[in-house]
């Protein structure tokens, strides 16, 4: 099965776009609309790691970055949160450049690179916590006030098809590297930055283009998440947890792939209702999340995208 | 057109290369040979702007090189191989030579043309959308000169692209070079395949311990009495009158 055929992609965004009609329930809505956050930001990893091979260890800064941006505009200057949105996205793709410029400019590559993100998060969380434009430790109330106009809808399918756009446009984003000539290159850098460079290859600005995409993409799920439960603080915006939900789910559904993200946003987050469903231990699905990236490492080093793929390539040339 | 001068380079306390010139005439095939450790993979990395030089200058076409990087070395048309192969390997060998081509190329099917054409050119007969890692090391040595080819380069720095290849395949990389160097493009090579040496360059470059020791056709380098020492050892060029190295 090759899901980045045509008719694939085009019937499974008809699906997704006719899917409120097709869950009634809330809940069932609800559970879409978490799947999809997931994989908008699960995107954003997979750009940086699984297309450039940049692994981040901090991803979680553009979320929260693209959070506290449209709390912080509405709070404080009355900013409309779809504006809010935009600014959202351009700070995401800002930090994304300041961290890649400190970053890149030095050659840090690899657990280095992983290690600075994972400070520069860290340091963003802290600082979070301190000031007092974002609420210091008491985070961000966003008050109710349902309206369309203010990014706030009565029923969850509202929320569902903005978090559908995000998601389209982030695989849209996706699809395009893998047939394009900023993709390929992406690609090369991953695979090996000298042999890119001796090609002609910049590596460093492509590294750059490569996180300020990722920087907007992972900033629109943050800006989605402060406007669907209100509310927002330091751990949850600059949290790293957060960060290990973008890249488990690129490497459980296969980073480096378009379907990769949702795939392994849909399986983990399945796998998550139900062992809540069974055993009401909170904490417990961390455990699992754990045990399955050990056995798709260990197993299925392409994620779940690679194991329906693997079967046809078996033949040698 | 490639004219360096001067060289030197250093790593701590080793003298990789020393007060190293050479001149590269358009449309010609010169290599540079040497022992193991001589420097020559060193020379060519400075050249190709991966190391920096501690002095010296390298030109191309009249341009100074000093402080580009690799990309920059490239897109003026001077493109390297690694002795290493250094292939895409989870990409299709398409992808591979494709990544080359786009150096000049913007779109991707124009890039994809390039490719085939290419490929054909230097002789990759798997189907070119299998994996790169499943070639051999002969497959994967023509790959590594198809994606040099493929960014249109002017002249091209070949770093053992000979190496681990048996004789047929040494028979027939030499003629894919020659094509190559018929087609308009200057080619400098590192070579220790002396067959290939031998029978490829117009003009020859030794380096021994970081210095040039000799230079001249293939025929008189191999008659010189410091390279045959170079290669076989101290009194060696005393014992056969035959030149040792071409055995």
């Amino acid at each position: 099965m090759n899901f980045q055929k045509p008719s694939w992609m085009i019937l499974g965004t008809l699906i997704l776009v006719l899917l409120p009609w097709i869950l009634f329930s809330e809940f069932l809505i609800s559970f879409a609309v978490i799947v999809l956050y997931s994989a908008t930001i699960g995107h954003s990893w997979n750009i940086l790691g699984g297309y450039a091979g940049q692994f981040s260890f901090g991803s979680v800064l553009f979320f929260g970055t693209g959070a506290y941006t449209s709390s912080v505009l509405q709070m404080n200057f009355g900013i409309n949160p779809w504006i809010g949105l935009i600014a959202g996205i351009l700070m995401g793709a800002l930090v994304g450049a300041f961290v890649g410029f400190l970053s890149f400019r030095f050659g840090l590559r690899g657990s280095y690179f992983a290690l600075i993100t994972l400070a520069f998060a860290e340091a963003f969380r802290i600082i979070a916590n301190t000031v007092e434009f974002t609420g210091a430790g008491m985070g961000i109330y966003i008050p109710l006030d349902q309206h369309p106009l203010n990014f706030q809808f009565e029923g969850r399918t509202g929320f569902y098809y903005v978090i559908l756009a995000l998601f389209l446009i982030a695989t849209a984003i996706t699809l395009k590297l893998e047939n394009s000539r900023f993709g390929s290159r992406l690609k090369a850098i991953r695979e090996n930055e000298d042999a890119a460079e001796a090609l002609g290859i910049n590596t460093f600005r492509l590294k750059m283009q490569a996180i300020m995409i990722s920087g907007g993409i992972g900033a629109s799920g943050g800006t989605f998440y402060a406007q669907y439960y209100l509310y927002i603080d330091p751990s949850i915006a600059y949290g790293v947890d957060k960060s290990v939900e973008m890249l488990l789910v690129s490497i459980i559904g296969g980073m480096g792939t378009v379907m990769g993200p949702f795939i392994g946003s849909l399986v983990l987050h399945l796998i998550n209702e139900i062992s809540r469903h069974f055993i009401n231990a909170p904490g417990l699905s961390l455990v699992v999340y754990g045990v399955i990236l050990v056995l798709i490492i260990g197993f299925l080093p392409k994620g779940l995208t690679g194991a329906f793929q693997s079967q046809k390539k078996v033949k040698r040339a | 057109m490639l004219e360096v001068s001067g060289i030197s380079k250093s790593f701590g306390g080793l003298q990789a290369v020393s007060e190293a010139s050479l001149k590269v005439s358009e449309g010609s095939i010169v290599s540079l040979i040497g022992p193991n450790g001589a420097g020559k993979t060193t020379l060519f990395a400075i050249i190709s702007g991966f190391l920096k030089a501690d002095s010296g200058t390298v030109n191309l076409y009249g341009d100074a090189l000093g402080g580009l990087k690799p990309f920059q070395v490239c897109q003026m048309g001077m493109v390297r191989t690694f002795q290493i192969t250094q292939p895409f390997a989870k990409l299709s060998i398409l992808e591979n030579i494709m990544i080359g081509a786009y150096a000049r190329i913007q779109n991707p099917e124009d890039a994809a043309q390039e490719a085939y054409k290419v490929a054909e050119h230097v002789g990759i007969r798997v189907p070119l959308e299998s994996s790169a890692a499943d070639l051999n090391v002969a497959g994967r040595k023509r790959l590594e000169l198809a994606r040099a080819l493929a960014t249109q380069p002017k002249i091209l720095l070949l770093d053992e692209v000979m190496a681990g290849l048996n004789p047929t395949e040494v028979e027939e990389i030499l003629k894919v070079i020659r094509e190559i160097r018929n087609s308009g493009i200057t080619i400098f090579l590192i070579e220790h395949v002396m067959q290939a040496v031998m029978s490829l360059s117009d003009y020859t470059y030794v380096l021994n311990n970081g210095r040039l020791i000799a230079s001249g056709t293939p025929k008189q380098v191999a008659a010189d009495p410091q390279v045959i020492e170079a290669y076989l050892g101290q009194g060696a060029s005393k014992l056969n009158q035959n030149p040792a190295i071409d055995a």
